[in-house]
């Protein structure tokens, strides 16, 4: 095959996918009724609602990231540093929020800190107040949210970037004579500047991007995301547009300021061998090893409250700190009535299909991006990168409005109401998942191999099959776990682009809640944990094996 | 079996040349070393003639047949890479066969050719073991068995000995010249150490800035360097400024640092030289017409090289037999009329 020709196709490809879509969306902005118009965008700027949203999602984003930063960067240190009782437990716990569907894991607080959460009945029971004692709601519940779970992007890329750093700075700064805060302050930090900006931008996307927190528990507190829906349900299309916008200006603000802050990473000299957490006085075991387990089990108590729900019958946790009865019956009422089993189905064959497509996909550009000219394979990276940088739910948006009608001449047709528009989206929010992973393994893999393959007599497809691919494997099997997962949970693309017949189970999840079977929902949320948990658990296993 | 003839062969990277004219015959069986600093253009030769780089100008035959415009994969050379470049997904064995692929042969005959190879190598028995849990010498064995089992035209070696320690680097070198001389293969060697292409190699090819300087026999090169680049890269040697005063019995009359030496080099040179002088080139004489403090003293096992500072300000360095010899003394040495060459001085 033609490898210059199956690049460009490719990127033809994306183009059609990524790249139109947004395009579409930014052209509505300043176009109403087939005439070119700045209304839209002067409504935006003199409406001190609209600008009230994207204050609110900026301040929101900064706020989470110095939060995040804060409970991710020491989690990281004591759990890679410091010899604590249960240290690789809590090292394992402490991922669990990345990869927990972000609509689970709010669902998780509302059953927690919610007004009629365990907290607030404990503390009825106990008071013997009729009425719950607060609304968890507004500005502060969101915080609280974006905190506790945005941080594990930080604290999993701090604790990577540990792994590679070598051990003999550390003692190179002791032998200098400098202390153990001294040699993190001067030595450690500086040089977790790369991993801790690439947490912060993380968290920075994640913030802006977050539909379901603000859309669960905003209360009057709007954020950019959730007033687009909104507008949007109004029929202001084009100044939904316009908010979209917005939007997608404020991530790529983020993704600015942190290129600036790149700069030498862990790699240094040394041999990258992972550090051995020093050996620390019984004294600071004590204490760091109390701190990380509290915080651990702080960080995980509204998933324990989820389990703990969803094994509680309806009406029977009113105004008792503990439930009166218990049941099963949440998880029988999900597997006997299809109505509630088959939301499942849907949710499994569209993730499993987009992240399918999107492995392959991603394997194709980065076997382009390897073989082509420097332009090219650019331009493919930055085509696969850009639904990560741009909000699920402004992806959303757009391919609504590209799959809104039939123009085959400019790659559209009406999907809107089929049920193949859903997990396209999925695909879309995808195609960066996987593709940065594996750009990344193909870039890591020995060119000499391919080299060596070849003066073997292993043509192209031969060493890709029996070289290439076995060693992307791992990498492979990993980042489309995380695609799955991602598509398995959705909530903010799936609540825009959903029909009644394809509606994912994060729908059914909220649908539950609305209806106040509160059980029923916990059950949900935690059998789309434990599929995800598997997911993970087998793409781990396949890393292992390889 | 192939002869490799390599005529007029350039290469760029974008403006930088990085191999420039290159000419080279490689016989039958004959072991050439590709010799120089890095950056020389010796790594990116031996990839032009693998076929990983193609080549902007001149033709690379094999055999006399053309192979200039064929792809790596049609030429077929045996290689091992710097890093070796063994599959870490697949057992020793695997490795081994991946070669052998082409041939279709039935499953027992291909592992009989493996084990044969492995044999060959000093593997026997290691066909099943992952590749990553080997030792680095052992590592280096299955890459040139894996090179070797397609039976290729020629053998090329891309800095094979650099990643081991260096007492396994002289084992592993002795190994590697024993089995190149049984298989007979042309091999074609990349090495940034002088020792080690003396070692292995028939002749030696050595590059400078993208440019063949000389080729020859270990011993051409160091007894009638060419260059001075030659010279000072190939052995040790200590650079005087000098006058050629005439001709003496084949040899060039040069005048340095005050004495006078008998010179190698072209004899019709006239003027300003540049002398380069070889430690065996002078002998200790306390009656010697040349005398320099002591400034450094390297031991090396049956001898100690000494450096001396001369009156001239120059440094020289002389081979002695005893080691007794005290930094800061006085010694005198005198020419022997040996390991002396002398070059145009083009600084002058």
């Amino acid at each position: 095959m033609n490898r210059k020709l199956a690049g460009w196709a490719l990127l033809l490809l994306l183009a059609w996918l990524v790249v139109e879509p947004l395009a579409l969306v930014a052209i509505d902005a300043v176009r109403v009724d087939g005439a070119w118009t700045f209304a839209s965008m002067r409504a935006f700027f003199i409406e001190k609602n609209e600008w009230r949203a994207a204050w609110n999602s900026l301040w929101l984003a900064v706020v989470s990231v110095v939060l995040g930063a804060l409970i991710g960067v020491p989690l990281a240190l004591a759990t890679r540093l410091v010899d604590f009782p249960g240290r690789r437990i809590v090292s394992a716990l402490l991922t669990l929020p990345a990869v927990l569907p972000p609509l689970v894991g709010v669902v998780a607080f509302l059953f927690l800190y919610g007004e009629s959460g365990v907290i607030a009945r404990a503390v009825m029971a106990v008071t013997g107040a009729e009425t719950a004692p607060w609304r968890f709601e507004g500005a502060l519940a969101v915080v609280l949210i974006h905190a506790t779970t945005m941080y594990a992007y930080t604290y999993l890329l701090v604790r990577a970037a540990l792994a590679t750093f070598d051990p003999a700075l550390l003692e190179a700064a002791t032998a200098l004579g400098a202390g153990r805060w001294r040699a993190v302050r001067t030595i450690v930090l500086p040089l977790l500047r790369p991993a801790i900006g690439n947490g912060a931008l993380l968290t920075a996307l994640s913030s802006l991007a977050s539909y379901s927190a603000p859309y669960v528990f905003g209360g009057g507190f709007r954020v950019l995301p959730t007033q687009v829906v909104t507008t949007r349900l109004n029929g202001d299309i084009s100044v939904a547009m316009v908010e979209t916008l917005a939007l997608v200006a404020l991530a790529l603000i983020a993704l600015l300021l942190a290129s600036r802050l790149g700069g030498p990473g862990t790699r240094g000299a040394g041999k990258g061998l992972a550090p051995a957490p020093r050996a620390s006085s019984p004294r600071t075991r004590r204490v760091v090893g109390t701190i990380a387990w509290v915080a651990t089990g702080w960080l995980l108590l509204p998933h324990l409250a989820l389990v703990v729900v969803s094994f509680v019958p309806i009406g029977a946790w009113n105004n008792t700190a503990l439930p009166s009865a218990w049941t099963v019956g949440n998880y029988i009422a999900l597997v006997a009535q299809p109505s509630r089993w088959r939301p499942f189905g849907t949710s499994l064959w569209m993730a499993t299909l987009a992240a399918a497509v999107a492995a392959i996909l991603a394997l194709g550009v980065a076997v382009a991006a390897r073989d082509s000219k420097r332009r090219l394979s650019r331009t493919l990276e930055a085509a696969l990168a850009l639904p990560w940088a741009v909000p699920g739910t402004v992806y959303a948006i757009a391919l609504a409005t590209m799959f809104s009608r039939l123009q085959p001449g400019a790659g559209r047709f009406v999907l809107i109401g089929t049920l193949w528009l859903l997990p396209l989206a999925y695909l879309v929010r995808a195609l960066p998942i996987v593709g940065r992973a594996l750009v990344g393994a193909i870039r890591g893999l020995d060119p000499a191999l391919d080299e060596a393959a070849t003066s073997l007599g292993a043509g192209g497809w031969r060493s890709f099959r029996t070289i290439t691919l076995p060693l992307l494997g791992p990498a492979l099997a990993g980042a489309t776990a995380l695609a799955f997962v991602t598509g398995l949970g959705d909530f903010m693309t799936s609540v825009i682009l959903y029909t009644y017949d394809t509606r994912p189970v994060s729908l059914e999840i909220l649908g539950a809640i609305r209806q106040g079977e509160i059980g029923v929902a916990a059950a949900y949320g935690v059998v789309l944990t434990a599929i995800s948990t598997m997911a993970f658990y087998f793409a781990e296993r396949g890393r292992a094996t390889t | 079996m192939s002869t490799v003839t390599l005529t007029g062969l350039a290469k760029r990277f974008g403006e930088t040349p990085v191999v420039s004219d290159v000419s080279l015959d490689v016989g039958e069986g004959e072991l050439v070393a590709l010799l120089g600093p890095s950056g020389s253009g010796k790594t990116t030769l031996l990839r032009l003639i693998a076929g990983f780089e193609q080549a902007d100008a001149g033709t690379i035959r094999f055999d006399g047949d053309d192979v200039t415009n064929r792809s790596a994969l049609e030429r077929r050379c045996g290689m091992v890479f710097q890093h070796y470049a063994l599959f870490p997904h697949l057992s020793v064995g695997e490795n081994v066969a991946y070669g052998l692929e082409r041939e279709k042969l039935a499953a027992s005959e291909r592992s009989a050719r493996v084990n044969e190879v492995l044999a060959l190598v000093d593997l026997a028995g290691f066909a099943d073991r992952s590749v990553t849990a080997l030792s680095g010498g052992q590592q280096q064995r299955v890459a040139l068995a894996r090179a070797l089992a397609p039976r290729p035209r020629v053998l090329l070696l891309d800095e094979p000995l650099s990643n081991l320690d260096p007492s396994l680097r002289e084992r592993t070198r002795r190994e590697l010249r024993e089995l190149v001389r049984r298989i007979g293969i042309t091999t074609i060697l990349v090495t940034h150490e002088q020792e080690e292409a003396f070692d292995l190699a028939d002749r030696i090819a050595v590059l400078h800035l993208g440019r063949l300087e000389q080729v020859g026999t270990p011993e051409d090169l160091y007894r009638h360097p060419d260059t001075p680049f030659v010279a000072g890269f190939v052995g040790r040697t200590a650079t005087l400024h000098g006058r050629v005063m005439g001709m003496h019995d084949g040899h060039l009359d040069v005048e340095a640092a005050g004495v006078r030496w008998l010179a190698n080099g072209p004899l019709q040179m006239l003027g300003e030289v540049l002398l380069l002088v070889r430690p065996e080139a002078t002998t200790v004489d306390p009656a010697g017409p040349l005398s320099g403090l002591v400034r450094a003293r390297r031991f090396a096992g049956a001898s100690t090289v000494i450096t001396l500072l001369l009156a001239s300000g120059e440094e020289l360095e002389v081979m002695v037999e005893s080691s007794d010899v005290q930094i800061g003394a006085e010694v005198r040495v005198r020419p022997n009329g040996i390991g002396a060459h002398a070059y145009p001085d083009r600084g002058a």
